[in-house]
Order: C-alpha cells, then structure tokens, then sequence
C-alpha cells in the first residue's frame, strides 16, 4: 500500500464518526447518469461467450454460487442436502468444482455445518433480521452473533433502509460497524437492498457507506423484494469497489443475488466484472452469485459442453 | 485470466460474386467504357471483388433512366403508393440485415457488433421512418402539396456505406425524387446488395441506380446537366469543389462534411459515464465518424481523474477481426487513410503532445491504427484542428464554462459537441452557445431517423433526418 493510500484510508476512517462528514462525503461522490449506465450494463451484456471462454466461465460461475435457500418452509432434511448438492453439484462428474457457500437463514445453520464440516465450501448465514431488517439492533445483533455461533463463517446482513433513505447516514454506518464486531472473524456481507433504493445515485452511495463502516462484500438484494440483481447496479457496485480500492488499498467484494437464473445471464456478470475490475475480482473469495435455480442451469450447459448433448432437468437433483 | 475464445461471424451468410456490374435502369450493367477496380478487406487485404467503374456514358445512361422513372412512374406515383416499395425495402433489409452487416464488415473493416446492432438497425429505421412521410408530406410544413424536385445525384462516403445510403436514399424516394447514388470506392459492396433489393422489391427501374467508381465518376455525376439535385457527404475540401461545379446552376445542393466536435466534461459530470461517451466518440468506428468527438475538453479540476479512468477503459477495447463479435475496434478503411492518421499523429508528437495507447497487438496483415490519445494539445496543434477520421484523441482542459465554449467553437466546423455535467441549466445554456448542429448532452454518437443532423460553418449545410431532411428533397 503506499502512503497515500494510507493517508487517505485513515481520513475516510474518520467520515463515520460525524454525520455532516458523512454526508458531504456521500453526496460529493460523481453521480451515475442512469441511461449511460443502462447502455453500458447492455453493450457489456453483447460480449460472446464461446468454447474454452465458456467452460472456463462455466466452472468459475459454479465456485462463485452462494447456493441459497431463505424460505420459512426449510427443513434440516432440505438443508443438509442443499449443503451435500454444494459439495459434490454433479455426483456424475467428480471434475466439477464445488459451489463458494451455502446460504441459509441462522436456524438452519447447525445443519449445514455438519455437512460442511472440514470442506471448502463455506456457510453463509443471513442475520439482523432478514430480510427487511425491522427489528432493534440488539436483536440484529443478536441474530448475527448466533449464526456465527453456531457455524457460519459469513454474515449477509441488511442495511436499515429506511435510514438510508431518510439521510441518517450515520445510523446505517454505526450499525454496519456493530454488526461487523458482532461477526467476529466471519466475513460481513452488506446486503444493500438495491430495489428499494430507487436510484442509482444512492446505490453508489450505499456502496460506499457500507465499505467504509468495514464490510468485507456488498450486496445487491434480498432477493425478497421485486427487484433484484440487475446488471446496471452491479456495474455501479463494481466501480464503486473499484474506487474503494484505489482510494483505500483495500479490495472488497461484490455478490448480486436474486433473479440471475441462467447460465447466460451469470457469463454476463463475469464479463462486466472482467472489463470493469478485471481479474483481480474474478475469484469466489471476490465475487458471488446469490442464487438457487443458476446452479442447475450451469450444470446442464457444463453437461453439454463436456459430452456434447443435452440432457434433461431430470438428471439434476432439484433443491 | 478470462480470455475470450474467438467468436467470429460466419462469412458464408454472404455470397459475394467475383464482379459486379452496375446498377442502370433496374438491371446489372456493365460499363460502356470496361473499366473496373477491386474492393478489398482492409483488415487482411484480401480482394473482395472486382467492381465496375463507370465512366461519363455510364453516368449518362444512369440520370437518363432516372429522369425516365422520374418522369413516367415515380414522380406520378401516389405517395401511399411509394410508401409500399419503401416498406418492402426496409422490411428486406431487416430480414437480409444479418447478410449486409457482415458484407459492411468485411468491405468497410468495422466490428461486427457495431454493423449489426447499429449501422443495420438504424438503416432498417430510416427506410421504415421515410417511407411513413411519403403520403404525408403535405403536413411535413412545407406547404399545401410539396413537389419532389426530380433526379438527386448523391455521393456518399465510406464510413458508414450503408447507412449513409439509406439517410440518402430514403428521404429522397419518399419526396418522390429518383436517384443516381456513387458509393464510396473502398466500399461499394453493401450499396449493390442494396441494388438486389431493390430488384427483389420490384422497385421500378430506374428510381435507384448506383453507379460505382472513384473521384471522377462522382464528379461526372454531380456536374451532369441532367441532375436537379446534388447530397454529399464527405470531406471538406471535395465539398468545396461540389459547391463551386453546382454554382449557377439550378441544382440544389446539400453538404455534410467534416467535423473536429469538441466533448466537454464538466466536474460534476458522471465520470464512469462520461468516459464511456469519450470512447464511443472517438472510437466508435475507428474514429471514422465525422461528428466523432475528436477533442476532448474536460475541465482542468477533474482532467488526471478522467484521464485515469480513460486510460484504464481504453485498455479493455479488443482490437482485431472485425467478424469477431468481441471486437471493438475494428480496421481502418484504407491504406490512405491509414496514411493519413498515422501523418497527422506523427505531427501531433513533433509538435509536443504527449502520445498514449494501451498495449494492444495488431494484426500483421490490414490496415490498422491503436487506439490512441494525445495529451498537453494546445488549440495551436495541427491534432487539434485538422479533422484526423481516425482513433486519435487530443485532450484539451479549460477552466470555465466560457472558455469550454470558446475552445469548442474555435474551429472551422460545427457539426456536433458533447456536454457531460449534472446540471441541466449548464446543459442548455452550453448549448446555446455551441456551434454545431447537433449538441449531445451526457450522452454521444446518437443517431435516431426522425432527429435532423447537419452542420454549421464548414461541416456543410442542410439537414438529413426527420421532417427537415424532407426539405432538401422538395421544391421549397
């Protein structure tokens, strides 16, 4: 790191502690022109993926799944084999590489680190009352020390959007930094609840807030409002990082979850993140796919690139 | 490292012919006078075919079939009835659109993205925009009944062949004119395509013809006695020539040439977003765009931070095989355009300028030029002045809003700027003093058929597009 950089990381250290600093911060960030970040999101969604780029993109998208399941109806029984799927996602081809994580709500938790136990795959574990985060900070905080308690080694944690979108900056960045404490040496993801922002200046805007309070990736969505992940916000996310890094030395990571169901919506993703950060970020422990159904998709077109034919949903397991 | 695997275009989509003949009187013809050239692909230099040169019987033959259509079927034509033709062409060239992007490519040496999803999109608009003029162009405002003027000898350029065709082409059949059109030498394949689809339209002979050939042809077309109408597009110095050989004559004549644009980043621009316009206006098409945002004028406040995120953009461009779907830049036209960039950019060092391209291999083979920015140009240098057509930027700064529009409009030309800032009121107070017909605002290179697109000063005049680019082709 060179001094500058170190200069300018212990002075943005210092933003979170007023609320004017903060702001004058935030909103002194160069704006996103929605139309050109669309037409950019679009044009980088034309790349054509093919041959060896596309079994190479193919496994990379596999290792980058945070394979996920948030529902009230999950079951040990369907979370222990959501976990078996993480490990082995094609019991016919021992080639394929295991997923990045499972996702799963703290109750679940237990279940799946039994199966994860001693593999690579690590435990995610959504907290502070996902997903809409309505709930007072000690029982966020809560939440999140008993998903690390009980196994998992990554937090997605929401931000207080309503916070956020009021201007109580300092309140949003004061409970990052409690939740990342209550985290211990898990990583925190900050789940910025994109859909519900409205703009992508406050997506720019968040993105900062919730690196600078110390989070160690940020996220599109919950996957539980109308609109998720979409490519224009995560390239807005993506350069945000970017900067981050420039301005601080240190590299954070970046997940879009919810809607990306296909193999080729996710090779888009990888291109954006290719020609925006390059592939410093083209790397699981940087970039993550919050999905459920993409997992079956890769699947099958990895299926096909390697024995030519198509086979039926069938022959994946279904979670 | 994600490298991308090449994913080229299939060639066989098109099915070129070794010769091509001209296009007289609905009918391939071969010139009265035998002689011929070859149309080759800039990006390996490999002969595409070899192509008629119409010589001044030809250019004769031409005006009078078109005088004929004009005369006995075109002119009479209801407009609902030429709308139909119009329709079917433009209905053709969407369903052989696959077809023409790739021969654009191959004869032009631009990528196949940009042919694709925007020469070929906006050739289709246009035909399908002027076609909906044609039975109503008494409410276009120029008068109750507007008269087509009669034969149009049009003269188009080579960096858009196909589009500028159409922008041609279109408007002036809707207004129920006919036309003699002379492609571009390097480019003349897409126009004769053009030709077939015509002839597949059942358009009747002789409301297009294209004559292929180089300076003389195009010269012998425009000077012919028979022509009432004269459209070019292309250089200054060849306009000048055109507008001096019509002078006292009764042909009307429209002019769309060169362009030096200035892109103006203010401070409180959308950076990532301004430096995706910079791109697109300067090397969109290799730079081989008239209105090309060829200066780039940011102030000086933000000018390392733009310039930085410049450099690392410019660095992600593919530069390569025009039919690889990936490639962003593609060929240049030709060896003396090539010639022509690598001149003014060698002057643009001597002169002091500091030069930069990102690492980029080129191919052995074709013509090519990396993508390349000149920083420290002061409005002395020869870069900043003399229009380049190529992918070569020079970046000024300024300080004020003043001085952004007096640097913008220190220049001979005013086809097009740019403007990049969050401010509406600066928008358009920016555009108010900007001198060029066609001002973008946080955005660049945006064509749409129904917006008019024209000069000022020395980029020409008259406008192609929308219900002005009627004008031009009505007896007003």
């Amino acid at each position: 790191m060179t001094a500058t950089t170190t200069s300018a990381r212990s002075e943005l250290s210092e933003l979170g502690r007023s609320e004017t600093a903060l702001r004058t911060f935030l909103h002194g960030l160069p704006g996103v022109d929605q139309v050109g970040a669309e037409q950019r999101a679009a044009q980088l969604g034309t790349r054509s993926i093919k041959t060896t780029a596309k079994a190479q993109a193919i496994d990379l998208a596999i290792r980058m799944v945070d394979l996920t399941t948030l529902e009230g109806a999950d079951t040990p029984g369907k979370v222990r084999a959501l976990a078996a799927k993480a490990l082995r996602p094609d019991p016919a081809d021992p080639s394929c590489p295991h997923v990045g994580a499972v996702c799963v709500y703290p109750a679940m938790v237990p279940y799946v680190a039994e199966v994860l136990r001693g593999s690579a795959v690590h435990l995610a574990s959504v907290a502070t009352a996902f997903p809409s985060g309505q709930a007072p900070l000690e029982i966020k905080l809560a939440d999140t020390r008993a998903a690390v308690a009980a196994g998992a080694d990554e937090i997605d944690m929401v931000i207080n959007r309503g916070a956020f979108l009021a201007g109580r900056y300092k309140e949003v960045y004061d409970e990052i930094v409690a939740t990342k404490e209550a985290s211990g040496d898990a990583h925190l993801k900050v789940i910025l609840e994109t859909g519900e922002l409205a703009t992508y200046d406050n997506v720019r805007r968040a993105s900062w807030l919730a690196m600078l309070a110390g989070g160690d990736f940020i996220k599109t969505s919950t996957g539980k409002v109308p609109i998720a992940a979409t490519m224009p916000v995560s390239l807005v996310m993506l350069e945000a990082v970017r900067d981050f890094r420039e301005a601080t030395g240190r590299q954070v990571g970046v997940k879009p979850a919810g809607g990306i169901k296909t193999t080729k919506d996710a090779i888009k993703y990888l291109v954006m993140v290719n020609e925006t950060v390059g592939p410093d970020w083209l790397d699981p422990d940087w970039f993550r796919f919050g999905a459920s159904s993409l997992l079956n998709d890769l699947l099958m077109q990895r299926t096909k690139l390697t024995t030519g034919t198509y086979s039926g949903p069938d022959y994946f397991t279904l979670d | 490292m994600f490298e991308y695997a090449p994913a080229p275009e299939s060639r066989s989509v098109v099915d070129l012919k070794p010769s091509y003949g001209l296009f007289i009187d609905g009918t391939f013809v071969d010139p009265t006078d035998g002689g011929s050239f070859k149309s080759i692909n800039p990006a390996s230099e490999e002969v595409l075919a070899e192509v008629a040169e119409a010589g001044a019987q030809d250019v004769e033959r031409a005006v009078r079939a078109a005088r004929r259509a004009y005369d006995k079927v075109w002119g009479p034509m209801p407009g609902r009835e030429r709308a139909k033709y119009l329709y079917r062409i433009a209905r053709l060239i969407q369903e052989r659109s696959r077809e023409l992007a790739v021969l654009e490519s191959l004869d032009n040496g631009k990528p196949i993205r940009e042919s694709r999803d925007v020469d070929l999109p906006l050739v289709a608009a246009h035909f399908f925009y002027y076609a909906g003029w044609a039975d109503k162009l008494e409410h276009a405002g120029f008068g109750a009944n507007p008269q087509p003027i009669g034969v149009a000898a049009q003269v188009i350029p080579w960096n858009f062949p196909l589009l500028m065709l159409a922008w041609k082409i279109a408007p002036a059949l809707a207004a129920g004119n006919t036309v003699v059109l002379k492609p571009a030498e390097t480019t003349p394949l897409t126009a004769l395509l053009f030709a077939e689809i015509c002839q597949q339209a059942d358009l009747p002979a002789g409301v297009v013809n294209i004559l292929t050939g180089a300076g003389d042809t195009g010269r012998a077309l425009v000077e012919h006695p028979g022509v009432d109408k004269v459209a070019f597009t292309g250089s200054t110095d060849v306009g000048r020539a055109i507008a001096r050989s019509v002078a006292g004559t009764r042909k009307r004549l429209t002019l769309e040439l060169g362009g030096k644009a200035a892109n103006i980043v203010f401070d409180d621009a959308p950076i990532d977003q301004a430096v995706e316009g910079i791109v697109n206006g300067i090397f969109f098409n290799q730079g081989h765009v008239c209105c090309a945002g060829s200066r780039l004028l940011v102030q000086e406040n933000v000018a390392d931070r733009v310039l930085e995120s410049l450099k690392r953009r410019m660095a992600q461009l593919r530069v390569g095989d025009p039919l690889d779907k990936n490639t962003d830049v593609g060929a240049i036209n030709s060896a003396a355009q090539l010639e022509r960039i690598r001149e003014l950019s060698d002057a643009g060092s001597a002169e002091g300028a500091e030069r930069w391209s990102p690492p980029c291999d080129l191919p052995d083979r074709g013509f090519w030029f990396a993508p390349t920015i000149f920083t420290g140009v002061t409005q002395a240098h020869r870069i900043a002045r003399e229009e380049i057509f190529g992918p070569v930027l020079s970046v000024l700064t300024f300080r004020t809003p003043a001085e952004a529009v007096e640097k913008a409009n220190n220049t001979p030309y005013g086809l097009s700027a740019g403007i990049w800032t969050d401010k509406g009121s600066r928008i358009l107070w920016m555009a108010d003093r900007l001198r060029a017909g066609v001002v973008w605002a946080n955005t660049f290179n945006k064509f749409d058929p129904t917006s008019p697109f024209g000069g000022y000063k020395e980029s020409g005049y008259g406008r192609e597009g929308g219900r002005h680019g009627l004008e031009g082709y009505l007896n007003v």
